[in-house]
């Protein structure tokens, strides 16, 4: 803590100040469960943790910026390009993972050195220098009562809602959800009733691909992209991901809200230097309360 | 090829006109070489290209004035990928492995730290750049090039405050929202303190993590606090995405200060018009008016450009690597030595007027108590102007 101050104490925040705050919270913890869909599915489905999700997040966001800036092509149109090229890098990550029999521990290492590379290519391109998305989108907003609602943050809310829903329905309603988790519990059952193990990796790969670039049209909406930066999100995201459990769709989401307005309430009401350490003490209380989560 | 009678006579005047170069114009020899780190990779990567830009136009036109004693200049420059540590394993290897003569500044307190370490084993003259806590700088032969004063936790804010009480509606109440970063911290905490003794009231006092992603709650208790003046203890991105936070809320601060800010991104912040900062250097008279800094801007907006730096103007963190420059030529002509001891020597007993301003090192630590040579700038009508103190500030400019 820094110096004593009359607001470094707690303090009682005014009904607007809370929910503002709140509001804060629920969007940036939407934000959370979108970059954290993608990691839960290949982390608990194919047993990789891919940290290059990141790195594909930030490289959708730059190319959507890219597309904005040069083509003047509006964001949620260049997911027509960024969808199936990153469903593809997905693929080819999958690939890369059979062909080399990359096991667990070394999905982890193998896709931070990809990470890497992925940011220098980044830097190499867009220079280290922050780079900001001109839209007409960043100056919507609404008032409801005394509070304010954003349009960046309602469309990143939207997306996340639809598409961590929208997994979790095909992934409980659907054939093909079934027979994925059929190969998560047991792939040589699921293989011996005909579930073809390999191409639903594929596509499991795919999806998470496709899901960061979409969570990167998020980022380049409304916040500013550096290279360095794609590593700012990914403790509080890996918590997310922990706390929701994996290969659970909706995981995420709900325990990325729950984090993002855990923050944001600590940021109102005390010091906001306490909030990072938010995310880290709810994920240790919920490995020590409920460890037969993991 | 056919030469024809012009083409003889271009040949032979551009023989003629670098023969008729005075003597030490001619570069010759075995290359002096001086060698730093900068962060070219890593967290500082977008400072560290401005540093970079700046000081190959510098070394370039040392060269084409004949070097340094006549012999070439060559900069011998590595990456320290933002870490301290490796700044100092660098250090070490550019002074024993590659014998460089002289050694330059790396970039940030942390990496200059590190260096300084380093340079004092091996009794190397150490300039600095960047560095945010003088008090920790007791290396005798370190000297900064920034303009930085001994004690800027209680300069700084003075500055600030003096510029504040010139504002159409001079503040009575502040809300201090500061980072934890070292430097801006230490600043911000002088502020708390100066803030009081000029009969100030602090109304919020707020600290949060450096790389905060989430400035909605801070945004909505500066609001709530509603002050007449919003410090922001805040560099890099920082200020963008806490006044486009505020923005969200449909709050605007009536007067603030980012101390550091990133100066290209908070041009496209409309919130952030009229928003104070610290600096050297801007990009206008009377700063431009010696024709050797105004091509010098010239060219680096060219570089910038070039190297894809979105803000192509000179300004605090360009201006601070050239300073470093011109004081190790000064120093180096001034001794007519390569030796560390004997250009500390000089610069302890001189005066280097450098591009904004003259640099002196006769206070403690090697640096001056109580004054420096910062100003306080304003981004007014989309541009970055100096507005205080009177005697740099742009042609006509005031605090609106």
């Amino acid at each position: 803590m820094g110096s004593a101050g009359s607001e470094d104490r707690l303090t009682v925040p005014s009904a607007t100040l809370l929910g503002q705050s709140v509001l804060s919270g629920v969007f940036i913890g939407a934000l959370y469960g979108l970059l954290g869909l993608g990691l839960s599915l290949s982390w608990g489905m194919l047993r990789q943790v891919n940290l290059t999700h990141f790195a594909l997040a930030f490289l959708g966001g730059y190319l959507t910026f890219q597309l904005a800036a040069v083509a003047k092509v509006d964001p949620f149109v260049s997911l027509a390009i960024t969808v199936p090229a990153f469903f593809a890098l997905g693929m080819a990550l999958h690939w890369f993972f059979m062909r080399f029999k990359v096991t667990l521990l070394n999905t982890l290492l193998v896709t931070f050195g990809l990470t890497s590379i992925i940011e220098a290519g980044i830097q190499w391109y867009w220079t280290a220098d922050f780079q900001r998305m001109e839209t007409s989108y960043a100056h919507v907003r609404w008032k409801v009562g005394p509070l304010y609602l954003s349009l960046p943050d309602v469309i990143t809310l939207g997306l996340a809602v639809s598409l961590c829903v929208g997994m979790w329905a095909v992934l409980r309603y659907t054939d093909l959800g079934k027979a994925i988790r059929a190969t998560t519990e047991d792939a040589p059952i699921a293989a011996a009733f005909g579930v073809n193990e390999k191409m639903l990796g594929y596509l499991v790969s795919g999806l998470a691909g496709a899901f960061a670039a979409v969570a990167g049209v998020c980022l380049a909406l409304d916040h500013t992209l550096a290279p360095v930066q794609i590593y700012a999100w990914m403790g509080v995201v890996f918590a997310a991901v922990m706390m929701g459990g994996l290969g659970r769709p909706l995981g995420p989401l709900v325990a990325g809200i729950v984090i993002g307005v855990s923050e944001a309430l600590t940021m109102a009401v005390t010091a906001p230097t306490w909030a990072p350490l938010v995310s880290f003490s709810l994920l240790i209380a919920i490995l020590l309360f409920r460890p037969s989560k993991f | 090829m056919k030469i024809d009678r012009r083409r003889a006579l271009a040949a032979g005047g551009a023989i003629l006109s670098t023969l008729a170069l005075p003597p030490f114009a001619r570069a010759q020899g075995k290359p002096i070489r001086i060698g730093s780190t900068l962060p070219l990779t890593g967290p500082l990567a977008s400072l560290a290209i401005i540093h970079k830009v700046t000081a190959e136009i510098c070394v370039e036109n040392l060269n084409k004035r004949g070097g340094l004693l006549g012999r070439p200049v060559e900069w011998v420059l590595r990456d320290d990928q933002s870490k301290p540590e490796l700044t100092r394993t660098i250090y070490e290897q550019l002074i024993t492995a590659d014998k460089v003569d002289l050694i330059q500044s790396p970039y940030a307190t942390a990496s200059i730290l590190a260096a300084m370490g380093v340079a004092q084993r091996y009794n190397k003259m150490l300039l600095h750049t960047s560095f945010g806590i003088p008090k920790l700088a007791k290396y005798d032969m370190q000297f900064q090039t920034a303009g930085s004063p001994f004690d800027p936790e209680n300069v700084w804010p003075n500055h600030v405050f003096d510029a504040a009480a010139k504002l159409p509606k001079p503040p009575k109440t502040v809300a201090i929202v500061t980072s934890k970063f070292p430097s801006v911290h230490a600043i911000s905490v002088g502020a708390r303190e100066v803030l009081k003794k000029r009969g100030l009231t602090e109304v919020l006092h707020l600290e949060y993590e450096f790389g905060n992603r989430d400035f909605g709650p801070i945004a909505s208790r500066v609001k709530d606090a509603n002050p007449d003046f919003l410090w922001g203890g805040t560099n890099g991105i920082d200020p963008v995405l806490m006044l486009e936070a505020m923005s969200k809320i449909d709050y605007r601060p009536p007067a603030q200060v980012h101390l550091f800010p990133a100066p290209g991104p908070m041009l496209k912040v409309p919130a952030a018009q009229g928003s104070l900062a610290l600096t050297t250097f801007e990009s206008h008279a009377p700063f431009t008016d010696d024709p050797t800094i105004a091509q010098f801007v010239k060219t680096y907006a060219e570089r910038a450009k070039e190297a894809g730096i979105p803000y192509t103007a000179v300004d605090l963190q360009s201006a601070i690597m050239y300073a470093a420059w011109q004081v190790l030529e000064a120093a180096v002509n001034a001794t007519r030595s390569l030796d560390d001891k004997a250009l500390a020597a000089w610069l302890r007993k001189s005066e280097v007027k450098c591009l904004f301003g003259t640099l002196k090192w006769n206070g403690p630590q090697n640096y001056v108590e109580g004054a420096d040579l910062y100003k306080i700038k304003q981004l007014q009508q989309g541009r970055w102007m100096v507005v205080h103190p009177n005697q740099w500030a742009a042609p006509g400019a005031k605090i609106v």
